[in-house]
């Protein structure tokens, strides 16, 4: 039992919640700040994790990594807002997600296996991080937070980032710039009466929500591999889901909601797998567990949605469902 | 009307293109994202070795041992229902890796030239793939492809799926016209109809048409209750139908994961049987008959729109319920009775679906990106619409197979359905509206 | 009077002796129906005219096709000898020419205050680079709000600043948007139908505020549909009808002419509102 609450609760300051986290502080952007349709969030994931990787493996140092991969995310935030933007809020729902299925196909594909690792992916993109790694090695933290010299490095930076996007994004809502954005959100002819141009503003948002989601990518990939399999739409839909859970109009939300889905999911997983091991939970095998996973956080949202709407931080004068 | 009515009408039109595309993603790559991917925490170990035992598509073999050794290291995996197994290893180098030929099942064996023991190397990827090919048991005469006729066959083949599919898409486009629901948990009544056809044909052994009385019924009834217990109540609450879609998302989900718990992973074929040489494309018998019954159960239904008072109701209601409530149609009633329909068409869709493919756990998911697709591209709220969609993708999807490569045909679809709503968004039926 | 604004007869597509906004075969259809056929029109300068007819006769969509928000089938129009046709809706507040909606458009999410500052000009806060350092911005800023504040004081909307749009009664959500829309400074302002669904005892008010807006120089256009109470603030009257433009005139002759009175079959045009509307909008 205590190591399953360490396992749980050793998720609260993960990497991957990090990342989690940063990628869904770039959909509040696009979705619970200007209500921009994206789902597509895996892509810009996906574009950050291989530009960064192709990048250092050709020999790039760390910071020209990181700024192609910004570039490579405003031009992929072009490409889909130029055509959709001006439409109907749907199209780019569209593109979004067509967006990260051809990615997604064009990284695993065989044929370019030399260039962007195939349907295995890339590894050894982040020596020269690892090599800023300012601690020296050995064990850090205690119980469930405990670490190698590495695996703080990674969250230091990681959680770092996180706060740093949180920072900016809720400067800028809080500006009159945020103010034209929430304004889009709700009724963009209101909006564009007033004189503003309402497709520029969204493509600005785009450009932003989208470079979070690469920053995002990248954070995510720094202690692993990058492998085509991760960038699917489960991965979009628990982005959606952890800013759904802590409130799609905030910048806490998406923190907060990462660390509770992630504690959430790993304390279920333990529970339940301790319970098929002792004999307890009887109908169920230890490889179906993955599966009823699942079905719990279909549940939850369901629920979410229906009874808390804004969340756990949002204000329900502020809800952005206006659908 | 009004320009702000017709964008309050277009919105929900946002919710089933989004879906479709949603649901291309998780239909592309089949299997492996049926489970989604779980990125493992692992931060020491990165590398794995992994494959696939099975002998042929539908039948993955289950408990055989795999070992490695290798680079300091000794491990173990056995491969579990769908056949995949996987081993984590501490470090690039190169790795001896044994299939264990006791653990195959009775008559298992290798495919001739290859060995159940292989050397792998991990250099620059951190996962390898060792294969170990065995022979197929499935009999090839399951799916016969004529080299011959293979334009006709496809043709058959488009027009089969596509009328398969009609009914399936009717019933979405009946519940977005009346109650404004995207509803992505639609597949699931699909898949209720082809799993529970699984049940009381092949292991309860009951009469085929027996079955699928059976089958149809149980899914009308969820349709019931699935708007009796959960959306009559969220309508009533005037919940919004973006916040209906995202709920729909959640118990597509939920049904899912459930139907995989109690089904299992693996695939499950319906029937063999004769088979049929219509114009020299052989066809399973079954398939025809199928095909026959849709035809005539579409037709039926076009009758209950066009000629039945009930029908008349129903379009009025899709078509503006504000309004067919103020001529004194019962909406409720009416909802509940769509309903039923849907469910009843679509569980019959999901019967001869299964047996048109096979039944699994996510066979209704992965051909909801088509619905969504024909609903689309046939005009939105039109039930006649989403047949002729239905019928487009249909041929599509199976004439497409000429020119790409199989594993692409729904992305294929996917395009043209693009490309459509770029330059008609009203589908092909649907009415001109402003929808700027 | 209708010679201190006509050039002529008063009539309809009549020229006007200092017209702001000229406009021509402007034509709108929907599939089979014509909802708009404005051979030409006219509005002058400074003054308030409003543009009445029965439902459906294509007030609103006109509306909609000047400033922008739709798009016609053919026709041309200037806005201060500029060409206005073709040019985003966007854009065409930004020259000055500033509308109200029917169904208002109150952005519910935001409070009555953030409402107000959006209408505000040129913000140097707006701008996505500029947003992120307050000192850009901040000075402007509280222009801004002072601004904002004397507009919602004289509109009698300050008390509800800081609430959100959404708790704000349907004729305060008019009221909201008349005095947003007073924020960008416009040349011309146009209201589509505001007094639609306001509290009768609110209407008298909402008729002063529009004659304010004249004695500032604003140019007004107001759509409504019902005469009567249009007739003691307008100084010209423009009569649609199933698209076209069947009269045009002060509000006493317009209200005589035997076409105008066709149109509006069975409406009250012989019973008085004037002051003591008990008689409600609609």
């Amino acid at each position: 039992m205590d190591q399953i609450l360490a396992n749980a609760l050793g998720e609260l300051i993960t990497p991957m919640t990090a990342a989690y986290a940063l990628a869904a502080i770039g959909l509040a952007m696009h979705f619970g700040f200007t209500g921009l349709l994206n789902f597509g969030q895996a892509a810009y994931m996906l574009v950050g994790a291989y530009a960064f990787a192709m990048a250092t493996l050709a020999g790039l140092g760390l910071v020209p990594a990181i700024l192609i991969s910004f570039a490579a995310s405003i031009v992929l935030s072009l490409i889909l807002g130029i055509p959709t933007l001006r439409l109907r809020s749907d199209y780019l729902a569209i593109v979004t997600i067509a967006a990260a299925e051809i990615l997604r196909f064009i990284v695993s594909t065989t044929g370019l296996n030399d260039v962007t690792g195939g349907p295995q992916g890339l590894s050894g993109f982040a020596r020269e991080f690892y090599a800023l790694n300012p601690f020296p090695a050995g064990e850090y933290g205690f119980w469930a937070w405990s670490m190698d010299e590495k695996g703080l490095w990674v969250r230091v930076v990681a959680w770092s980032l996180v706060i740093l996007a949180a920072l900016f994004v809720a400067k800028m809502i809080r500006s009159p710039w945020g103010r034209v954005i929430k304004g889009i959100r709700e009724d963009e002819d209101a909006v564009r009466s007033l004189g503003k141009n309402v497709y520029s503003y969204k493509m600005q948002s785009l450009i932003i929500g989208g470079v979070l989601g690469t920053l995002a990518g990248i954070v995510f990939v720094l202690p692993r591999a990058v492998q085509p399999g991760n960038f699917g739409t489960g991965l979009t839909f628990f982005i959606w889901t952890i800013l759904l859970l802590g409130g799609a109009a905030t910048v806490l939300g998406p923190i907060i909601g990462s660390m509770i889905f992630w504690v959430l999911l790993s304390l279920t997983d333990g529970l339940l797998s301790a319970g098929v091991d002792s004999g307890i939970i009887t109908f169920i095998q230890q490889d179906q567990i993955g599966g009823i996973r699942f079905m719990l956080v279909g549940l939850g949202l369901m629920l979410l949605v229906i009874f808390r709407p804004q969340g756990i931080f949002g204000n329900k004068k502020e809800l952005y469902f206006n659908g | 009307m009004n320009q702000l009515t017709v964008r309050a009408l277009a919105r929900p039109a946002k919710w089933i293109s989004a879906g479709l595309m949603l649901l291309s993603i998780m239909f592309q790559g089949g299997a492996a994202l049926a489970v989604a991917p779980e990125p493992t925490q692992d931060i020491t170990s990165q590398y794995s070795i992994q494959g696939t035992i099975r002998q042929g598509a539908a039948n993955p073999v289950k408990g055989a041992v795999i070992s490695v050794v290798g680079e300091g290291f000794e491990g173990s995996a056995t491969t579990n229902a769908r056949g995949k197994w996987e081993i984590s290893v501490p470090t690039r180098g190169t790795y001896t890796v044994t299939l264990d030929l006791s653990t195959l099942p009775e008559g298992a064996k290798l495919k001739p030239g290859f060995e159940n023991v292989r050397m792998v190397t991990i250099d620059k990827v951190n996962t390898v793939v060792a294969l170990f090919p065995l022979e197929s048991i499935e009999d090839p005469n399951v799916k016969p492809t004529p080299t011959t006729n293979v334009l006709l066959s496809r043709i058959f083949a488009g027009l089969n799926f596509g009328i398969l599919l009609a009914m399936a898409a009717i019933g979405l486009s009946l519940i977005y016209g009346t109650t404004g629901l995207s509803n992505f948990a639609h597949g699931e009544m699909v898949t209720i109809g082809a799993l529970t056809m699984f049940t009381f044909n092949r292991v309860m052994g009951l009469d085929i048409i027996v079955s699928t009385l059976l089958a149809t019924l149980i899914v009308t009834a969820f349709g019931y209750v699935q708007d009796a217990a959960l959306w009559r109540p969220l309508r009533k609450k005037r919940i919004g139908i973006t916040q209906m879609m995202i709920v729909s998302i959640g118990l597509s989900i939920f049904v899912r994961y459930f139907l995989q718990l109690v089904y299992g992973g693996e695939t499950k074929v319906l029937s063999q049987g004769a088979t049929w040489n219509i114009f020299g494309v052989l066809m399973p018998a079954v398939n025809v008959i199928c095909a026959g019954i849709a035809i005539i159960a579409l037709l039926g239904f076009a009758w209950f729109l066009t000629r039945t008072r009930i029908g008349k109701a129903t379009r009025a209601v899709s078509d503006n319920a504000a309004l067919a409530a103020s001529t004194g149609i019962d909406v409720e009633r009416i909802i509940r009775i769509v309903w039923v329909v849907a469910a009843a068409l679509t569980g019959l869709s999901g019967v001869f679906i299964g047996l048109y493919f096979q039944a699994s756990w996510d066979t209704g998911f992965s051909i909801l990106l088509l619905l969504f697709a024909a609903v689309t591209l046939g005009g939105l709220g039109t039930a006649f619409g989403a047949a002729v969609g239905a019928l487009i993708v249909g041929m599509f999807v199976e004439l497409s197979t000429l020119v790409i490569p199989p594993d692409l045909k729904f992305a294929g679809a996917l395009i043209v359905l693009i490309l459509v709503l770029l330059f008609r968004p009203q589908g092909v039926l649907g009415r001109k509206q402003r929808i700027g | 009077m209708a010679d201190q604004i006509a050039k002529g007869k008063a009539e309809p597509g009549c020229a006007k002796l200092d017209p702001i906004l000229i406009a021509d075969n402007v034509v709108r259809q929907f599939g089979g129906l014509t909802a708009v056929d404005v051979a030409h029109v006219e509005i002058p300068r400074g003054q308030i005219t409003a543009l009445i007819g029965p439902n459906g006769a294509g007030k609103t969509t006109f509306f909609n096709l000047l400033t922008g928000f739709d798009k016609p089938n053919s026709g041309s129009w200037t806005f201060n000898g500029k060409k206005l046709s073709g040019v985003a809706s966007y854009k065409v507040a930004r020259l000055g020419m500033v509308r109200t909606f029917q169904l208002t458009k109150a952005l519910s999410l935001l409070t009555v205050m953030e409402n107000m500052r959006l209408g505000y000009q040129n913000q140097k806060g707006e701008n996505p680079l500029a947003a992120m350092f307050k000192s850009i911005w901040r000075k402007q800023e509280s222009v801004v709000t002072e601004t904002a504040n004397e507009l919602l004081t004289r509109f009698k909307l300050d008390a509800k600043k800081d609430d959100f749009a959404a708790s704000l009664s349907g004729g305060q959500r008019k009221l909201l948007e008349m005095a947003r829309a007073l924020m960008t400074k416009p040349t011309m302002i146009m209201l589509d139908e505001p007094m639609a669904g306001v509290n009768p005892a609110l209407t008298q008010s909402l008729l002063d505020h529009i004659k304010d807006l004249k004695k500032e120089g604003m140019t007004v256009l107001f759509v409504e549909h019902d005469m009567h109470m249009v007739r003691h603030i307008s100084d010209w009257v423009i009569v649609m009808a199933e698209g076209k433009i069947v009269a045009e005139g002060p509000p006493k002759e317009v209200m005589k002419n035997p076409a105008v009175i066709d149109a509006y079959l069975g409406a009250h045009h012989d019973s008085d509102l004037g002051s003591n509307s008990k008689k409600g909008s609609k």
